[in-house]
């Protein structure tokens, strides 16, 4: 146990002893919550428009006052043509566009019926349809508004409701894929590297001619990323619901033990890596774009997976973040409990009892 | 009582032989060196003995224990220095030798009396990292941590190279003091001076051992006079001695050519005759004793020699 303590305490020197190392443990988690956070959200929030009132009357008066009231939109100063319009969309100030017609109120009150454009910027056209939606339903309220006792026949009043995330909050969706993200990077391809480092530097060789068991050494090197994972697992929650406003609606204590589970995953990953690999450079290479594009793209955070080519979906299923990130998903943002996340934990443990038991047996007790 | 015995043993890296059917016997608390360039094999033949390789061929054992089966064994009781600077550059000299301390089970309190005399002169240097420490002092570190666990044989690659000259004739005197303890010592070197601090040495070269002897049979062996020949353009001389039918042999060492001629009987007079045709300047012939260089060359010589008869 001594053996162990002394062999730990060395690794923290290494780990605090190396500013790249602490830069990218402690500084990583931190940008990439604000990176995801401000600026790569995809939410709509405070999106430029422009309205071309040709019409000045007290029906666009109110309905600009209402999209001006709404936080989705950030009202830009009002313009009297088309070409004004044009320029603001290429200079990026406005994604979308209103345009009322001359004579819209007196058309509203006397046809019952007046036209209004609206125009998207559809280069992105997930935000262009989502804005457009939003208008639209503004536009709708206002006009059940102005008649309040008319009756149509038969209505249908659609009531939808955004489940687990009403405000629709986009930290929501990320904040499980940037903790499975973070746990690969530090787990898997620090540990990769804390182990290689000892071969380039020669110190394995010494290591080797010496009593310790191979059992120790992987211990000893996986142990303090073990601590420093939970530790940056801390951190992301504390940011998460401070600054990013992410409620934690189930159990921290089960989020805790399949965020240990995972980080077992990702260190006996990076073990491996490191058995097969022989300099820092390969090392960090494999664990970054073996492990890590994979984690990005194939465990649905980013992109849909029901919407990938099915060679893509088969793979998915070998990449361990995947079922972390339903786990966390399910645990942390619909609040449910082991009983709807034990097939995953399941799947998840045997990769993990698995790829631990490869890497102790692809650990060499000779050099070559 | 035989501590470190190897018998037969071949290593290949694909084609090429790192060590070619090598064996020889090291005696317990004797100071063995391995002398030979670079590319000799000594590196691979000390893997093989620390249990860090395996040979393609033949047996060895350290202290009557196989480097195959008893591998665990034998690494509780070796101490390994690797040819490379080999400790954690980033932690202080103390923090390096109580870790290598740890891992073999013992503390630094222990074995004092064995670092004892190295470890005084890095002691003022305690705290500071040992990637900062100068090459000697680093050499002297990466000895106390072989030597912290008491090892009964010490494995020391090239232990001096990349050291100074100071250093290096401080650290062959470390290690008499460690032979008197009774320590088994196998050292590599590159630096035929210092084969004559050897008890005994392996002459190695192209994965081939030439010659186990002591370093005074060694130089006792040398079949014939060699003279010493000074002139003020050295090299021009070299050149022309080189072609000259009666010349065997005609070496550069320092600011003397090493000469050994084809006739049986030489004396100095015979020399200069042989020497005088070229006209050199300042002219100096005397015979000396050879040295543990001259002996390899010759046996490299003779090695490659017998290699081609052995093509044709």
């Amino acid at each position: 146990m001594k053996l162990l303590f002394v062999f730990i305490r060395k690794e923290f020197y290494h780990v605090f002893r190396d500013r790249r190392t602490l830069l990218i443990l402690f500084g990583l988690p931190i940008v990439q919550i604000i990176l995801f956070g401000y600026a790569l959200s995809s939410e709509v929030k405070n999106i430029g428009i422009a309205i071309q009132d040709n019409a000045h009357d007290i029906h666009t008066a109110q309905i600009t006052e209402k999209i001006q009231s709404s936080s989705y939109f950030k009202l830009q100063p009002a313009v009297s043509n088309y070409a004004d319009i044009e320029q603001q969309f290429k200079n990026g100030s406005i994604k979308c566009a209103l345009v009322f017609p001359v004579n819209f109120g007196a058309d509203l009150l006397r046809t019952g019926g007046a036209q209004i454009q609206l125009i998207a910027d559809a280069s992105d056209p997930n935000t262009a349809t989502t804005l457009t939606n939003y208008l639209q339903s503004i536009i709708n309220s206002y006009q059940q508004q102005l008649n309040p006792n008319a009756k149509i026949s038969y209505e249908i009043i659609p009531e939808t409701r955004q489940l687990y995330n009403e405000e629709q909050n986009g930290s929501l969706n990320f904040v499980p894929g940037v903790i499975a993200l973070i746990f690969m990077i530090v787990s898997t391809a620090l540990t990769s590297v804390a182990v290689v480092r000892e071969k380039e530097l020669g110190t394995m060789e010494i290591l080797l001619v010496s009593p310790l068991k191979p059992v120790m050494v992987l211990i000893a090197k996986a142990i303090p990323y073990l601590v420093l994972s939970l530790i940056n697992f801390v951190v992301i929650l504390v940011l998460s619901v401070f600054l990013l406003k992410v409620e934690i609606k189930g159990s921290v204590a089960l989020l805790f033990a399949e965020s240990i589970l995972f980080i077992i995953t990702c260190l006996a990953l990076g073990l491996l890596i490191s058995n097969v690999t022989a300099s820092q450079q390969t090392a960090m290479l494999i664990s970054m774009m073996g492990m890590m594009l994979p984690t990005l793209i194939l465990t649905g955070f980013m992109f849909p997976l029901e919407n990938m080519p099915v060679l893509f979906q088969l793979i998915s299923h070998v990449i361990p973040s995947r079922y972390y990130y339903i786990i966390i998903k399910n645990v942390m943002l619909k609040g449910l409990g082991f009983g709807y996340v034990w097939k995953e934990t399941l799947v998840l443990a045997f990769m993990t009892v698995s790829l631990l038991a490869i890497a102790l047996r692809k650990f060499k007790t000779r050099l070559a | 009582m035989i501590s470190v015995s190897v018998k037969n043993i071949s290593k290949l890296y694909g084609a090429v032989k790192a060590v070619d059917d090598v064996s020889f016997n090291v005696q317990q608390g004797e100071l063995f060196g391995l002398i030979g360039p670079d590319g000799a094999g000594k590196t691979s033949l000390f893997r093989i003995l620390t249990t860090l390789l395996l040979a393609d061929h033949g047996t060895a054992s350290v202290n009557g224990l196989d480097v195959v089966k008893d591998y665990r064994a034998i690494r509780n009781k070796i101490g390994y220095m690797p040819g490379r600077f080999s400790l954690y550059q980033d932690l202080t000299v103390n923090e390096n030798l109580s870790f290598f301390a740890a891992i073999f089970g013992t503390s630094i309190e222990e074995n004092y009396a064995l670092i004892r005399d190295i470890y005084e002169q890095i002691k003022p240097f305690g705290n500071r990292r040992a990637g900062k420490l100068s090459g000697g002092m680093k050499q002297k570190l990466a000895l106390c941590c072989a030597l912290i666990h008491k090892p009964e044989v010490l494995f020391l690659d090239e232990p001096t190279t990349g050291v100074d000259v100071v250093s290096r004739k401080e650290f062959w005197e470390m290690l008499a003091r460690l032979k008197e303890q009774q320590i088994t010592i196998v050292v590599s070197t590159p630096y035929m001076d210092e084969a004559r601090r050897c008890d005994r040495i392996a002459l190695m070269q192209a994965g081939k051992i030439m010659s186990v002897e002591t370093p005074e049979r060694i130089i006792h062996n040398f079949p014939k006079p060699v003279y010493a020949v000074g002139a003020t353009d050295l090299y021009g001389l070299l050149k022309e001695l080189r072609v000259d039918p009666a010349v065997e042999s005609c070496y550069a060492f320092g600011e003397y050519l090493h000469l050994t001629v084809l006739a049986a009987t030489t004396s100095e007079q015979s020399i200069h005759s042989i020497v005088q045709k070229y006209q050199p300047k300042n002219l100096v012939i005397k015979e000396i004793t050879p040295t543990i260089e001259d002996s390899f060359i010759r046996l490299m010589n003779e090695q490659n020699a017998n290699a081609e008869n052995d093509g044709e």
